[in-house]
């Protein structure tokens, strides 16, 4: 049973700074605008974070330093993709190598330097529920933070005119055009929002898991989030979820051996992958059928003011 | 190893005394690295040894993070640029080769494979000398008896290593229990630490890194559990944990085959150093370990130093059981897949 309940702490640990990067993910792309920029996003939102902790020793400023800088970032596929209307596919991986690049650059000088990671503080009451209590309430305060973020992106999606307007301009850019909308100024919203969330996605990484520069920090987990996105279907109710799920696989991949249990890790490895395409597949293929469709309508698309369909 | 040093310099005198082919300035030098020179692992000991040569006159220059599967355009172009071109990954061993049949007046030297060319050669350390030595200390300091091991990619060469230690660990413990944990992977902070994590959950109190990042030197020091790095000196990453590090020094080998190049007298040939010539090593260690445990460990390093011993080469059991008695060739440390007995995880079937 203790065994049973470290494996699912560990999936939600690992699966954490996937959470923040999916849901910066869905926010983007609910508003039309891919983004393959998420490792380079999550590397910078990684290294800036770093440097201000290693500086101030201040989490709240380490947090927000890294959402700020991977926000500025985004700014950049936000000018490529909207206002110069480059595709969105190109700006997003030159966006990855740009993130990648930049973080190894400036990271040179700090091999060596050691942070405090931040400490559990278990929720009074809350912690004490068998098996929900130690996985849920026994984390460090970003956790927490983003459980607040899986509620206000669903809150301001589905419930606010803001979010009507973003899910729209994935789905309707023109009608949005005609009534009145900027596109433009949604999509940027999107775009810096959500690479804010990439950010702290990163910023987890030295502050929590490895509190520690070195380079390629992140070991590509911005990928595993591009894929993630899909997987959630655009929802960040359903990131949550996926997120965990995902997170199991890694921390499956070490328990299973403690267990004795001989998987090849080269399967475990490619789960999180196939489990996208299958579910993708499937849920496309009953869609179809009821004429519903999952994925943002304009997704990726370049939008043309005036353009006539 | 001394004595093929001193053949190696009078050799280099009479061939300079008749003439031999000395070089118009010295030698430059590239590497082609698989990972980022700020690793703090493997790919910072290779930069390391760049850096020696550099301090020695020689101009260098290298190429990090270059792919396996893409490197022979990379080799290619060190190759132009290049007199000697040193390769720092097992993949790289074919493109090397390739490259190598290209480029006839260059040389090339490739660490950790085994394929050689007229004008390449291949080199390594006896790494599992250091790891051996190492764990004596590990079992020294475990007060639970169990000793938890971070694999990187199960191939022979860590599987050597893994066997190793838990060798040299029953030196010190004959009863010590070795828990190995792979995280498929050469690099992964993230996974590193939650497999460190997962190992002291499950009762180490020793975690021995064969990963190239020094997360779980990291994750031993929340725990309060004791760590040994690898590749290059993990202490700054936490001295509180960290008993030692098993090191190289690719120095001591980038000057003296880049001498013999630049000398004439290089052949191709697979260099495997040890621990004698300093290519491995330890780091200085944790204040808290006994001084009658480094005495032991010492004297067991004096028996490999003088050649009275090699880890694989005084009789050992396998995990299934069988007993190994006659000294293991090279070959057959270099295909090295099962683990000897000590070793509670099961090997990889792959």
């Amino acid at each position: 049973m203790e065994f049973f309940i470290q494996i699912l702490i560990a999936a939600v640990v690992m699966g954490t700074p996937l959470l923040f990067a999916t849901l910066g993910g869905v926010i983007s792309e609910r508003a039309g605008v891919i983004n393959l920029g998420m490792e380079g996003l999550m590397l910078v939102g990684a290294l800036v974070a770093f440097v201000v902790m290693l500086n101030t020793e201040n989490y709240f400023y380490a947090v927000a330093a890294a959402a700020l800088a991977s926000g500025l970032v985004s700014i950049i596929h936000g000018v490529v993709c909207l206002m110069l209307r480059a595709s969105q596919i190109a700006s997003g991986l030159a966006l990855t190598f740009f993130g990648t690049g930049l973080s190894g650059l400036f990271g040179d000088k700090l091999m060596g330097e050691t942070v405090e990671p931040l400490s559990r503080i278990p929720i009074p009451g809350l912690h004490a529920i068998p098996v929900l209590g130690p996985v849920l309430f026994n984390h460090d305060v970003l956790v927490y933070f983003s459980y607040v973020c899986v509620g206000l992106s669903w809150w301001l999606l589905y419930k606010t005119r803001l979010g009507l307007n973003i899910r729209s301009m994935g789905e309707a850019p023109e009608v949005c055009d005609s009534l009145g909308l900027s596109v433009m100024a949604y999509r940027f919203f999107a775009v810096i929002a959500g690479g804010m969330l990439i950010g702290i996605g990163g910023a987890y990484f030295p502050l929590a898991l490895t509190p520690f520069w070195v380079d390629g920090i992140t070991g590509g987990r911005g990928w595993i989030a591009v894929a993630l996105v899909i997987f959630a279907f655009w929802d960040p109710v359903k990131a949550l979820g996926g997120a965990y799920l995902f997170g199991l696989a890694l921390a499956l991949e070490l328990r299973l051996q403690i267990l004795g249990i001989d998987i090849s890790p080269y399967f475990l490895k490619m789960l999180p992958f196939v489990l996208t395409i299958l579910v993708l597949t499937l849920v496309t293929i009953r869609n179809n059928r009821r004429g519903i469709q999952v994925m943002p309508a304009a997704l990726g698309k370049v939008f043309f003011r005036g353009e006539k369909h | 190893m001394r004595k093929l040093i001193s053949i190696m310099i009078s050799v280099t005198l009479t061939l300079l005394l008749v003439g031999g082919t000395a070089w118009a300035g010295k030698p430059s030098v590239g590497f082609v690295y698989v990972g980022p020179v700020g690793d703090g692992g493997w790919t910072h000991a290779h930069d390391l040894g760049r850096k020696a040569l550099e301090a020695a006159g020689h101009e260098t220059s290298y190429v990090e993070s270059v792919p396996e599967g893409d490197s022979e355009r990379v080799i290619r172009k060190m190759a132009r640029k290049h007199d000697i071109v040193f390769t720092t990954s097992f993949g790289y061993m074919d493109p090397t080769l390739k490259v190598a049949k290209q480029y006839p007046d260059k040389t090339f030297l490739h660490c950790s494979g085994f394929k050689q060319g007229k004008n390449m050669g291949n080199y390594f350390g006896r790494m599992y000398q250091a790891k051996y030595l190492a764990a004596m200390i590990g079992a020294g300091m475990s007060k639970k008896g169990r000793i938890g091991i971070v694999g990187s990619q199960p191939i022979p060469e860590i599987i050597r290593h893994i066997n190793a230690i838990t060798l040299g660990a029953q030196q010190v413990n004959p009863n010590i229990e070795v828990e190995v944990l792979w995280i498929n992977s050469w690099f992964d902070p993230a996974k590193e630490s939650d497999a460190a994590q997962a190992l002291i959950d499950n009762g180490a109190d020793v975690i021995v890194t064969m990963a190239d990042s020094a997360a779980t030197v990291q994750t031993s020091k929340k725990n309060g559990v004791y760590a040994i790095g690898n590749d290059t000196d993990m202490a700054i990453y936490g001295k509180e944990a960290h008993l030692t590090a098993a090191i190289w020094n690719w120095d001591v080998y980038y000057l003296a085959a880049v001498k013999a190049v630049e000398n004439g007298t290089w052949k191709p040939g697979s260099d495997w150093w040890g621990l004698d010539s300093g290519i491995v090593g330890l780091t200085s260690f944790h204040p808290d370990v006994p001084q009658a445990l480094i005495v032991q460990m010492n004297r067991e390093k004096g028996r490999i130093l003088s050649g009275a011993t090699d880890v694989f080469d005084h009789g050992f059991t396998k995990q299934d059981g069988t007993r190994v008695t006659k000294a293991l060739s090279d070959g057959e440390m270099l295909g090295m897949s099962y683990y000897v007995k000590g070793i509670i995880s099961k090997a990889p079937s792959s």
